[in-house]
């Protein structure tokens, strides 16, 4: 243990020094940009595909952290945002291409421009929904607030699940009979230009680029968000609701933003996850989901960007990587289809065990957010001490210097 | 400045103020004294909007500020500094005194105001980086005030500033109070230390369940023989 310390110490000085950190973050542009066209590379689409779903995943995972993280607000049902913003993405898209199609803009291009054209717009659904259910219940507080969001998730499954309004197609999904999802705009022009030799740009390569820039935006939107003046806002309510309101801050609409910027991120996800795909169901929106979510921002470390994106990429790709290592040909020998098939089924139990462990051992999560990590971990007891010393010394100074306090 | 009239204010079926009606002047120190469960800090926090009165009217330099949500009362610059301190435990002092301008887009004014409370509160001045959870109750008190008055008030309401503090620095607390209103601010203060409160103010008011029982200059309630008995604890 003391060497794996004395290791990860030394790691951690490297990383915070100046050269440290401008290589840590070279290596990790490298990984990002390179390593999925490697795969490409390879033929190893399988991994590729992987890779663009942790970034879905990262996407939703730092919707939720402001919400959970920056708000303290925790809500259960996050992927109702997610499942709403992908049914009004392909709707929308139907829409559109009927329009277009009556208009005569259809003939020979099969096209589909709908999910640049709706992109802007993706985080209104999701917004809009975040204000729906977040204007009624945000008077509720800690556990209430997490049992109603818990139910809104559920409401938002089963609705869809039984074609409400007619749109959601039910249980088998979108598109429906007579509905199609033709190729997105783009990824045909970077198979035919973008390509050579045996290398093929492929549509996951292309979804896989889209989303990582999609990811980069929240970042730059997130990081800017926490330093403003709602980010303060949201520090001082997670940390004392009523010094908050006494100091001016609308302590309503605060949550309400968090809920709104949150619910906007679990939109952008549903929606290009939706024209990634190509097919959606009301499956990809259940409550697990949600919970996953949840355990990749606690995982990661609350209230922090790097934290949570770590958690979010542990929690999505390590299960496929050892699904895809227990079915790949090295362990065939070793492990029947089956056998295969239950390693990869376990992964929720390990996740189980993973959390205990964590909030046992590390409550703050991996990669903690300097102010959180402090407020989750138990009050110090040098800091207790030191705070009584000083009160003592501030009763019994006063006998000889008035001035002390 | 501050016109309380007839306010009731329940807690469910509880009526905790069954109709007080007491007024502050401007550059005055009011208290409010009084037992335990007497309605003290009912009536502050009903001024400060933490909670609504179910009848009665709360008039502030002419305007109704009854049943107003706290962070508008806070907007009128009627601040609250609440029982417990309650600042803001993970924040540096600084940060915390920047909150308190929460409000304010004053930039300059804001670091003017900075610099003032600082200079008042030397202690504070010395642990400006340290976390706010990390100080003495004393401490912590100071920097409570320090916080409201970085919203410059008109009305600065302290919520039993004394509590839980070793007598020394309860002196220290009341001395800046006195300080803070010959500089211009207005004070209603609650508190159950009578003595000390009527010390220092010029009018106050005794509540006993829900209503004022009482009511007075301090050199008159200091002297008066039912508040020495019941609330001074003299035989």
């Amino acid at each position: 243990m003391g060497a794996i310390r004395n290791g990860l110490v030394a790691v951690n000085d490297f990383f915070s020094t100046r050269v440290g950190r401008i290589a840590f973050f070279f290596v990790l542009a490298l990984i990002t940009l390179f390593l999925p066209v490697m795969f490409q590379a390879a033929g190893n689409v399988f991994m590729v595909r992987i890779f663009a779903l942790v970034g879905i995943y990262v996407l939703l995972a730092l919707g939720l952290n402001i919400v959970v993280g920056y708000a303290g607000l925790l809500n259960l049902g996050y992927i109702a945002f997610y499942a709403v913003g992908a049914y009004a993405g392909m709707n929308l898209g139907f829409l559109m291409q009927e329009l277009l199609k009556g208009l005569g803009f259809l003939g020979e291009r099969p096209e589909n421009w709908s999910y640049w054209v709706l992109l802007p717009f993706a985080a209104v659904p999701g917004v809009l929904a975040g204000i729906m259910i977040g204007a009624p219940v945000l008077r509720l507080r800690g556990d209430y607030l997490a049992i109603v969001t818990l139910g809104f998730g559920e409401i938002v499954r089963i609705a869809v699940t039984n074609d409400i309004f007619g749109i959601s197609n039910g249980a088998s999904g979108l598109p429906g009979v007579g509905q199609t999802v033709a190729p997105v705009a783009g990824q045909m022009w970077v198979r035919e230009n973008l390509s050579f030799g045996n290398f093929l740009f492929s549509k996951d390569l292309y979804w896989y680029f889209i989303i990582v820039a999609l990811v980069l935006f929240a970042i730059l939107v997130i990081t800017r968000l926490d330093n403003s003046r709602l980010g303060r806002a949201w520090v001082a309510m997670r940390e004392d609701e009523v010094a908050a309101s006494s100091v001016g801050v609308n302590i309503l609409t605060t949550k309400l933003w968090a809920f709104a910027l949150g619910a906007a991120w679990g939109g952008i996800a549903g929606h290009t996850y939706a024209y990634w795909v190509g097919f959606i169901s009301p499956e990809s929106f259940n409550f697990m989901e949600s919970v996953l979510v949840v355990c990749m921002v606690v995982l990661g470390g609350m209230g922090s960007i790097p934290g949570t994106i770590l958690g979010a990429v542990l929690i999505t790709a390590v299960p496929e990587v050892i699904r895809a290592l227990a079915a790949s040909p090295l362990l065939s020998g070793v492990l029947t289809p089956e056998q295969a098939s239950l390693v990869g089924d376990y992964r929720f139990l390990i996740f189980g065990g993973l959390m205990v462990v964590m909030m046992a051992l590390r409550p703050q999560g991996i990669l903690p957010s300097k102010r959180r990590a402090r407020e989750l971990q138990p009050v110090d007891d040098t800091i207790l001490a030191q705070e009584n010393q000083q009160l003592w010394e501030a009763e019994h100074k006063h006998d000889s210097d008035s001035d002390i306090i | 400045m501050l016109k309380v009239n007839d306010l009731h204010t329940f807690y469910g079926k509880i009526e905790a103020l069954k109709g007080i009606t007491i007024e502050v002047h401007e550059g005055e120190i009011v208290t409010l004294i009084g037992a335990n469960g007497a309605g003290k800090s009912t009536t502050l926090k009903t001024i400060s909007g933490q909670i609504a009165p179910r009848t009665g009217s709360i008039e502030f330099l002419g305007e109704q500020i009854a049943g107003m949500p706290a962070h508008l009362v806070t907007a009128k610059r009627v601040i609250q500094v609440p029982e417990g301190r309650r600042i803001f435990p993970q924040m540096s002092v600084r940060e915390n005194l920047e909150m308190g301008a929460f409000l304010r887009n004053d930039k300059d004014e804001i670091a003017a105001d900075l610099e003032k409370v600082l200079e008042l509160f030397p202690r504070l001045r010395e642990r400006v980086a340290q976390k706010g959870g990390t100080l003495s109750g004393g401490e912590q008190q100071m920097l409570a005030i320090a916080r409201g008055m970085m919203a410059r008030p008109n009305l600065l309401m302290l919520d039993e500033p004394s509590m839980g503090l070793a007598p020394v620095i309860v002196e220290v607390i009341f001395d800046t109070i006195k300080k803070l209103n010959k500089a211009g601010t207005t004070i209603l203060l609650v508190e159950q230390n009578a003595a000390m409160a009527l010390q220092v103010a010029d009018r106050g008011y005794v509540l006993e369940t829900g209503s004022v029982a009482l009511t007075g200059t301090g050199k008159e309630l200091l002297g008066n023989e039912r508040v020495r008995k019941t609330y001074l604890g003299e035989i």
